[in-house]
Formats: C-alpha cells, sequence, structure tokens
C-alpha cells in the first residue's frame, strides 16, 4: 500500500472510530461515581484475607493466576530481547573506554546507591500493607542498581551486576510462582490457593501467600529488568560489527 | 463535562496510531505504540476513579473508607508491566534490523533476509 493510501485509509478509519467513542463515551457513568460492584467485592474480599493493601490481594490473591501469566509474559519477553540482543558471529567485543564523572555526580550515585537498594527491597517487602510491590519494588531495584553506570562507569556495574546470577535468579523466581501454585493444587485442592496462614492484618506477616508471592515477582522484575538493559548496554558499549 | 478523561483516553489511542501510521523511524513507532498503551491506562484508571476516594489499602484508614477501584488499579499494574517487557522487546528487534538492513525505515525494509 502507498503511503498516501494507508494515512487516507487511517483518517476513514479514525473518524468512524471517533464518531462512535465518543457516544460509547456519553453512555458510560459519569466519572468518579460511587458505583464500583468490583471494587466493592475486592475491597471486602481483601479485608477477609487480612492484606491491607487491596491491589497487591487482587493481584496476587484473586486473579492470582492472571499473575502468574502476566509474569511469564515479562519472562518470555525478556529471553526475546536477550536473544536478539546477543552478539553474533560477526561480532567482537572491545572493552568500553572509562568516560569521565563530574565529583558531584560520584557522590551523589555513591550515597544514593545503598539508599535505592533498600528502598526498593522495603517496597517489595511491604507490598501487602502500602501502595508498591514486586512489581514496583522490582523495578526500583533493577533501575537503582544503574546507579553505578551513572555514577561511576560499565566497569563498576559489572561488578556490582552478576548477570548470569540474575539470568538463573529470573528463571528461579518465575518457576517458584508456578511451584507455589502447585504447593496449593496438592495441599488445598486448587491452583494457587492459599496455604499460609492468614497473619495479622497490618502486620508485616499478613495476607497469607501474597508477601511470598510478591517476592518471586520482585525478584523476577528486577532481575530481568537488569538483565534486558545489560543487553542494550552491552550493544551501545561494547559489541562492535 | 465527565466524559473528558474517556475522551483523552480515546484521544491518545488515536494519536498514536497516526503516529504508528505515519512513522518513517521504527523507534519512533515504538515509542507511538506506547503512546497508544498510555492511553489504556488512563482510561482504566479514569473507570476506577472515585470522587472522594482515596488510596486503595487500608493499613491505616478504618475499613469502609471510600476508595479508588482497586480492580482497575491492578489492571493497569499489569499493563503498565506488559507494555514496559513488550517495549524492551521491540526495541531489541529494531536494534537487530537496524544491524541487518542497514535502516529503521519500515517502509525501506522490502524482503526477508537471514
Amino acid at each position: 500500500m502507498s503511503r498516501a493510501a494507508r494515512v487516507r485509509l487511517f483518517w476513514a478509519a479514525a473518524l468512524l472510530f471517533a464518531a462512535g467513542y465518543v457516544v460509547a463515551c456519553l453512555e458510560l457513568p459519569p466519572l468518579g461515581g460511587p458505583f464500583h460492584p468490583y471494587g466493592e467485592r475486592a475491597v471486602a474480599a481483601a479485608l477477609g484475607r487480612r492484606t491491607a493493601n487491596t491491589v497487591s490481594s487482587v493481584n496476587f490473591d484473586l486473579r492470582g493466576f492472571d499473575t502468574l501469566g502476566e509474569e511469564f509474559v515479562l519472562f518470555t519477553a525478556a529471553l526475546g530481547a536477550v536473544l536478539l540482543l546477543r552478539r553474533t558471529r560477526d561480532e567482537h567485543v572491545s572493552a568500553p573506554r572509562p568516560g569521565r564523572v563530574l565529583p558531584t555526580v560520584r557522590l551523589a550515585g555513591t550515597v544514593l546507591l545503598p539508599v535505592v537498594l533498600v528502598t526498593g527491597v522495603y517496597v517489595v517487602a511491604h507490598g501487602q500493607l502500602t501502595p508498591g510491590g514486586g512489581f514496583q519494588g522490582g523495578v526500583v531495584l533493577a533501575t537503582g542498581l544503574h546507579l553505578a553506570y551513572l555514577a561511576a562507569d560499565y566497569r563498576v556495574l559489572r561488578r556490582v551486576r552478576p548477570r548470569a546470577v540474575l539470568e538463573v535468579a529470573e528463571a528461579v523466581a518465575a518457576g517458584a510462582f508456578a511451584l507455589l501454585g502447585l504447593i496449593g493444587l496438592v495441599r488445598a485442592g486448587s491452583f494457587l490457593e492459599n496455604v499460609l496462614p492468614l497473619g495479622t492484618f497490618g502486620a508485616l506477616a499478613s495476607g497469607g501467600q501474597v508477601p511470598v508471592l510478591n517476592a518471586a515477582v520482585g525478584l523476577e522484575v528486577a532481575s530481568a529488568l537488569v538483565v534486558v538493559l545489560a543487553g542494550f548496554i552491552d550493544q551501545a558499549l561494547e559489541i562492535e560489527s | 463535562m465527565s466524559a473528558l478523561p474517556y475522551l483523552a483516553a480515546g484521544w491518545m489511542l488515536l494519536v498514536g496510531v497516526h503516529g504508528l501510521v505515519t512513522s518513517r523511524n521504527a523507534v519512533h513507532a515504538v515509542g507511538c505504540l506506547t503512546v497508544v498503551q498510555s492511553g489504556t491506562y488512563v482510561l482504566l484508571l479514569a473507570v476506577g476513579y472515585r470522587r472522594g476516594g482515596t488510596a486503595p489499602y487500608f493499613t491505616d484508614i478504618p475499613a469502609g473508607t471510600p476508595v479508588v477501584d482497586p480492580v482497575a488499579q491492578a489492571l493497569t499494574l499489569t499493563d503498565v508491566v506488559v507494555g514496559a517487557a513488550l517495549t524492551a522487546l521491540l526495541l531489541a528487534l529494531v536494534l537487530q534490523t537496524a544491524k541487518r538492513h542497514g535502516t529503521t525505515d519500515p517502509d525501506a525494509l522490502t524482503g526477508l533476509r537471514g
């Protein structure tokens, strides 16, 4: 299809879609209304399972099976990215030259690196209590690690980032989620059924399996992100054709 | 105009698709796809919004306080994670295309090459 024809087709489709969409939006319940039947049921279910953070309860308890699928989407995407970014036969690796880093940036990075890593672990560990959880905390952990790259250089990042270990950790974390589901199947009769004590509402040990699944996802997200970013950084800095 | 956030979501979808259709650079196209996806975040959060509602966690608020819809938030979270993973995969594909074909213009890619 020619370029002009493609744009014309887009405009025709866009106008049709826009007209239908506007009519549909005007018929939707008004914004911010009090009628949230699923939300109310989810809140009641979360409180009944002693999980203070309802979003975590939805993700790791009510929709646990869905989150398992999501975790494997993440795993597969990371695997695909790593495969695409690997060094091919006609490419060779060259050692990257260290760049100059401003002393203030170096200081800020050195001070912030441990703080960000602790924050990441905190966000993962408190996923059942406060906003956050494995997905968000995992991203904080992985991006925090890359402060080493900003504050120092690539060789320092390579030392604080054991890529081979993280590749294994990613697979283990994804597998652990499925394994926890199987434990539920064997012990309680259905996949991902909670077999752990529900604990005290509002305490760190609460929500049954939610914190455990949360931790598995946190490890998975953090390692997947580091591995994928490692692939991209290697491409940019080390691999030459 | 209480339908404005819904309409904004539709607008983001159309702007993103327009960018995809007219894109001359695959990296740009991947960026446009994330704009399309951001439209779904806006739609989901608008659907889940509740006037006067607070964040749906009960560590320090009493049970029964009105909160925004946690189901819509959980769906948005799923969307964000899948979107980020997909963007990384697509960018890796673009990188390979640039290496093998020497171009990132989708129109210049005519045939399969090993």
